[in-house]
């Protein structure tokens, strides 16, 4: 295996984790504040249709892009309304909104386009643009460390930047800011929250918002970066694993990044090589693919150190008279 | 209770009676959906064609789950549809376990296989799309210039493999120092609709020296031939014809027409021959590959005299594509 190979196997886990590590960062945030999110699926998916509908129709991928927030935004209202102010039951809220968006989106997309669920494909020049980062070709040639930086780094879209950029900032946000402590300390413990005089209500409907935007740009990133258009379903599982990538990073940010790159880094190899031959055993594709979920489920048993979620998460808070 | 009974009984019979008087036909869609651009696609627009020109109506349905193909199948036999036509090799099963309880009703499955000696109201309508692929396998060898082309398959089920050997075949036999590469998206239905995935493959292909890129893999070919056409390589689209998706960059089109299948089940509707399964081959034209303006510049006169030589001898039965479900192997592909 040449370094051509696996600088492209690494450049393809970077495009496959980036929508799961903006889905798992929003998760990280909403369940950090005690709110279980299942509906990052729904979420991510309704903002890959809008995102990719309004793309087209207006030829403004920025304008696209909004629109995916603002879709996936009204989702994360649907749930904060069913689980914080109505204090209905988490799950049973974030199931239906992806069985919501799997046929709203669908739904729309045909009384719109009449494509079959499709939207049209989006125009080369519109889509989010493969960024150049500078020197990338004049560095090129220096050895290792120029393929590195200008074949491997360099060369994605502005969402996948800021999609990395987000780890830095989730931690800082979570950990160094007053509204930070406030939040995870929402998800443990939301009495004492409420004793000191701030509002549970409001800290938790601002980490479901959060959860949201993150989710829409990970739609977008979807139907505007990778793809050019929308196809039913096309997030095909995605937010799950970014569920089972928060659960494996065990709520923390850095984690989080690790998990997902490594996530990522399990479908390229599936992707690329489709049975790997190591010395006589022959390990099959099925089982690279199926391997994120059973680290998962290895991690959830307590083989390696103990996954614990926040302890006020799935339960919504009432007030004691 | 009792008289809750009746009343349920009577509505029931009711519903039923006005159903049977109709004798429509209907159409139950595989998972991929109705719209998928490609082999449900090419099913509905069968359907349409025979509403049209005969001005009959039917019923058809996308179902969601795998535990909605019996209640689909029950639902349209006790309303009176008939016959009912059915696309997707998944279906067979709950065909296998419906037909003996509806004598009356014919049943149709297109890509999947009912023993016509257990079921005497079944047809089950096979393709030979190792034919059609070997075709296309042709076109892929000759207009490859770094002696690598690929396929991507959607899930990994013996059918896309039949696809994937019956191209290999061709690719091998028009250019004998090709290497075929060959990938599959996934072992689940999802498998279908990942266009992300396809253009993931379709780039660790393209490194890997892939100039052609063979898709047959439902909504997930989108992705592929998305990035066959933005990396200047070309692709080939499956089951209808794909060719205009990017003008210029899609070599041809494996054509499996399920749309003729569909329309003739509906136009033969109650006196539908059943109890045989029927296979649409080259010579049935149910299966070949798509020529039109958009793909007219990429095909040379040499390519398609090598191709409709093929062909002929296919029919003619001089030239034998090994079938990957006959013996669930491949000579020139391994998997």
């Amino acid at each position: 295996m040449d370094l051509n190979t696996i600088i492209q196997v690494l450049d393809s886990s970077i495009r496959l984790s980036t929508p799961l590590l903006l889905a798992c960062l929003a998760g990280l945030f909403s369940e950090r504040a005690g709110i279980f999110d299942i509906g990052l699926e729904g979420k991510m998916l309704i903002a890959a249709f809008f995102s990719a509908a309004i793309t087209f129709t207006s030829g403004n991928v920025w304008l696209g892009l909004l629109a995916g927030i603002g879709a996936s935004l009204a989702l994360s209202a649907i749930h904060g309304l069913a689980s914080i102010t109505f204090r209905g039951n988490q799950l049973i809220s974030g199931v239906a909104l992806n069985f919501l968006a799997s046929g709203l989106t669908v739904l729309i997309a045909q009384n719109w386009f009449k494509q079959g669920g499709r939207t049209p494909t989006i125009p080369e020049e519109q889509r989010f643009q493969e960024i150049t980062l500078p020197f990338a070709d004049a560095l090129r040639d220096i050895p290792l460390l120029g393929p590195i930086y200008s074949d491997l780094l360099s060369g994605h879209s502005a969402l996948a930047y800021i999609a990395f950029a987000m780890v830095p900032l989730t931690w800082w946000v979570l950990f160094r800011t007053r509204f930070g402590l406030r939040l995870r300390a929402v998800g443990e413990a939301p009495d004492a929250v409420d004793t000191a005089g701030v509002s549970v209500v409001g800290l938790r409907f601002a980490a479901v918002a959060i959860c949201g935007v993150l989710c829409g740009v990970a739609g977008a990133y979807l139907a505007t970066s990778l793809q050019a258009g929308f196809v039913k379903e096309m997030t095909a599982g995605r937010g799950y694993i970014a569920l089972a990538a928060l659960i494996f990073a065990k709520w923390r940010p850095w984690y989080a990044l690790i998990a997902c790159l490594l996530f990522g880094f399990l479908q390229a190899v599936a992707l690329r090589f489709q049975n790997i031959d190591l010395g006589g055993i022959v390990i099959p594709v099925q089982a690279m693919e199926a391997l994120p979920y059973i680290l998962t489920v290895v991690i959830l048993a307590g083989f390696v150190g103990k996954a614990i979620p926040p302890r006020a998460g799935g339960e919504p808070y009432v007030k004691e008279r | 209770m009792t008289f809750m009974k009746t009343i349920l009984g009577t509505a029931a019979a009711l519903a039923l009676s006005a159903g049977a008087a109709l004798a429509d036909p209907a159409l139950i869609y595989d998972l991929g959906g109705k719209f998928d651009k490609s082999f449900n696609e090419a099913a509905f627009g069968g359907a349409e064609r025979w509403a049209q020109e005969t001005g009959g109506t039917y019923k058809d349905i996308e179902i969601q789950s795998e535990a909605q193909r019996e209640q689909a199948l029950r639902r349209f036999a006790e309303a009176g549809f008939n016959p009912v036509v059915t696309t997707g090799f998944a279906i067979a099963g709950s065909i296998d376990a419906v037909a003996a309880d509806y004598p009356d009703t014919k049943f149709v499955t297109i890509d999947g296989w009912v023993d016509p000696d257990k079921h005497s109201n079944v047809v089950s309508i096979l393709f030979s799309e190792h034919e059609g692929s070997y075709l296309v396998g042709m076109m892929a060898g000759m207009a490859s210039e770094s002696n690598t082309v690929g396929f991507i398959g959607g899930m990994d089920i013996p059918l896309i493999r039949k696809f994937a050997c019956g191209y290999a075949q061709g690719v091998v036999a028009a250019n004998p120092d090709a290497k075929v590469v060959s990938n599959m998206t996934g072992t689940t239905p999802a498998a279908w609709n990942d266009p992300v995935k396809g253009s993931e493959l379709a780039r660790a292909q393209i490194s890997q020296g892939a100039d052609v890129i063979y898709a047959a893999a439902g909504g997930t070919g989108i992705g592929v031939l998305q990035t066959a056409a933005k990396e200047n390589i070309l692709s080939i689209g499956v089951d209808s014809n794909q060719n205009h998706m990017h003008p210029g960059q899609v070599l041809t089109s494996m054509l499996k027409r399920v749309d003729v299948a569909v329309f003739d089940s509906m136009t033969a509707g109650a006196d539908l021959e059943t109890g045989t399964v029927k296979v649409f081959g080259l010579a049935e034209e149910g299966v070949g590959y798509a020529l039109d303006e958009n793909n007219a510049p990429l095909v040379s006169d040499e390519m398609k005299a090598a191709v409709d030589a093929a062909r002929e001898q296919i029919i003619a039965g001089d030239l034998k594509v090994h079938d990957y479900s006959s013996d669930d192997s491949c000579p020139v592909l391994k998997f």
